[in-house]
């Protein structure tokens, strides 16, 4: 039955009212606080704020484990989750200062990820070798494969009915259309996006990756073969290798990082796939910005550097000297730092 | 019949997912949905594209006063590349760890395994995209270009294409391949006020009392649904609740529903967490009754 008592009954207490009453000052100020450093950083907060930050996190977790245990207030329970949740989020899934992630990614991160990809690097280059070697013999035994491997846009007039002299204006000639930049800025971009779009492919177990490296190795012999019958193929090496030696590198890296994670998600080993994937993938994608970076230089070389030097061995040098500096920087033996534990 | 009963014991598919936090409380993440993110995808490529032109022109009208194109199109060449792949990975890379049309529908990029977001896993998450997004559309372009040249190739491909674009439909956990790669996931960011205390702001008006039998219809269940009637404060759901609950319990009418069900909440409210300290916690009204 219901009556109204006027007052005499001790009125039913919940647990959520004593809960409040104690600690929503706390985390009414945790609110604040996480709400500031939402809206700006860590650095609107002043130091006693950033002192109680830690403390008021845990008091506010220990109140969600208690209002789960003992409350029946929804509300209570949603609101505390959010709080805990956002203030989780804001004490341990902030990333480094973009200066601090930097100089990281320069010292170690970059050059760790490529040597980690030693054995793919080294799987990579011999298919591009394979691709060039297959390309030169296509094209020494019947001139006709070389249609049919380099297509008409790439080729513009260089192919096998060219006279020596075409050839030769094709190396040393002045580029035709628009200013260097713009063409280092263009081969910059579209390099980068073919090279980001073959690490992509590697996820459906490299195959796609494997076949784009070999038909890069393969135009790559066909147009050596093309221009050693006429007598220009050191010149042509020459032409080549003044970027080619970082923008190949490059290529080849980027087939590299790919082919971690097509074997990774292929052949996970002692792991889960899903774990295996995850390890690959993250230390190959820091590959792949360096390898944007190296066709940055790539890009400017080819751009500027090929079209006003014009020297063989000028070309060279500068080629070699490059090739000789992407090897040491990434390969030359240096000091482990102690993995940071929170990074990893 | 295995299968069938199988079928039977799962679980409704939910998007609550447990993550313990290193001090050993679940804090019961929220998926986003595969809706919510392609409506943040389609956002942020809306005001790539608005970007774009708005540059592009600019960049128009100042080549053609000064007429020095060339720098011009250097910087939207370069610009072009960055907005495409910088645009997701620097915003994401950032405190907020989400692009703005992630945070104008209130989502976050987080590492499934509670760690903090490192910038491979970005990268990783976001160069996938390349197979995700561009791989389907440029064979959808290579399609309407070349008419119907190799119909049977193009669907083959964009089958294969679809895999991976509507590879989020296929998983409980609605990863994309990037988020399989890189180990975050996407989780919806709450932001909630304190409801007010419904028992405290009546502490000081004087209370109907219900008998025992009266507080034994119901459990949990149905004591959160009626708190959600209470906060809502529907006038028609209170008038249909409390004649429900007045029918159960035989309780006469008195004329003051919202007060009524207020009442009967604190109390319920009260014997249910008094049953609790003891470890007799009932789920719902189903479930077997305060005394066994």
């Amino acid at each position: 039955m219901s009556a109204l008592v006027q007052g005499t009954a001790a009125p039913p207490l919940v647990n959520a009212s004593r809960f409040r009453a104690a600690h929503e000052a706390e985390w009414d100020r945790l609110d604040q606080l996480v709400t500031r450093m939402e809206k700006r950083s860590v650095r609107a907060l002043s130091d006693d704020d950033i002192l109680a930050l830690p403390l008021l996190y845990r008091s506010a977790l220990s109140s969600l484990s208690v209002a789960r245990e003992t409350s029946l207030d929804r509300a209570l329970t949603t609101y505390l989750e959010q709080l805990c949740t956002r203030a989780y989020f804001q004490l341990y899934g902030v990333p480094d200062t973009a200066a601090r992630q930097l100089g990281r990614f320069f010292a170690r991160d970059w050059p760790m990820a490529v040597q980690g990809l030693w054995r793919e690097t080294l799987a990579c280059l011999v298919l591009t070798l394979a691709g060039v070697i297959a390309g030169w013999w296509l094209v020494a035994t019947d001139a006709s494969w070389y249609y049919s491997i380099i297509p008409d846009a790439m080729a513009s007039g260089r192919d096998p009915a060219a006279s020596a002299a075409t050839l030769r204006a094709t190396i040393y000639g002045p580029q035709e259309g628009g200013g260097l930049a713009t063409f280092a800025a263009y081969l910059f971009t579209h390099n980068s996006q073919v090279a980001i779009f073959a690490f992509a492919l590697g996820f459906a177990f490299t195959v796609p990756t494997v076949l784009l490296l070999l038909y890069n190795g393969l135009t790559l012999g066909a147009m050596l073969c093309l221009f050693a019958s006429k007598g220009l193929g050191l010149n042509f090496l020459g032409w080549l290798t003044i970027h080619g030696s970082t923008e190949m590198f490059a290529i080849i890296l980027a087939g590299a990082a790919g082919m971690k994670i097509g074997t990774a998600v292929a052949f996970p080993g002692r792991l889960e796939r899903t774990d295996a994937a995850v390890i690959a993938g993250r230390s190959a994608a820091i590959a792949m910005a360096g390898v944007v970076l190296m066709l940055l230089v790539a890009g400017l070389l080819e751009g500027i550097g090929r079209q006003t030097i014009q020297q063989d061995a000028m070309r060279y040098g500068i080629g070699l000297a490059a090739l000789a500096g992407w090897l040491a920087y990434y390969y030359l033996p240096r000091r482990r730092e102690a993995p940071d534990a929170l990074a990893a | 019949m295995r299968w069938r009963r199988k079928r039977e014991r799962k679980a409704p598919a939910s998007l609550r997912r447990s993550f313990v936090t290193p001090e050993g409380v679940d804090l019961r993440l929220e998926l986003a949905s595969a809706g919510t993110r392609a409506s943040a995808f389609l956002l942020d490529i809306l005001i790539l594209f608005i970007s774009l032109i708005l540059t592009t022109v600019a960049i128009g009208l100042l080549g053609i006063a000064k007429a020095r194109a060339e720098i011009f199109m250097i910087l939207w060449l370069i610009g072009a590349f960055m907005l495409r792949n910088g645009w997701f990975i620097l915003f994401e890379m950032g405190g907020r760890g989400a692009t703005p049309g992630k945070r104008l529908l209130g989502l976050r990029v987080v590492a499934r395994d509670g760690g903090r977001l490192t910038g491979g896993a970005v990268i990783a998450r976001n160069a996938l995209r390349e197979i995700e997004i561009f791989l389907p559309l440029s064979f959808l372009g290579m399609q309407a270009a070349d008419g119907a040249a190799d119909g049977f190739l193009t669907l083959f491909a964009f089958c294969w294409t679809g895999i991976f674009l509507f590879f989020p439909l296929f998983n409980r956990d609605r990863l994309r391949v990037g988020d399989l790669l890189a180990g975050t996931w996407v989780v919806n960011t709450v932001r909630a006020k304190l409801g007010e205390d419904l028992v405290a702001t009546r502490a000081q008006q004087p209370r109907r009392t219900f008998t025992d039998a009266a507080l034994d219809l119901y459990g949990i269940y149905e004591l959160q649904t009626l708190e959600n009637v209470l906060r809502n404060g529907q006038d028609d759901a209170i008038v249909t609740v409390a004649a429900t609950i007045r029918r159960k319990a035989g309780l006469p009418d008195d004329g003051d529903d919202h007060a009524f069900l207020s009442d009967y909440y604190a109390a319920l409210c009260a014997r249910l967490e008094r049953g609790m300290l003891v470890g007799r916690r009932r789920e719902d009204k189903h479930a077997s009754g305060g005394r066994r």
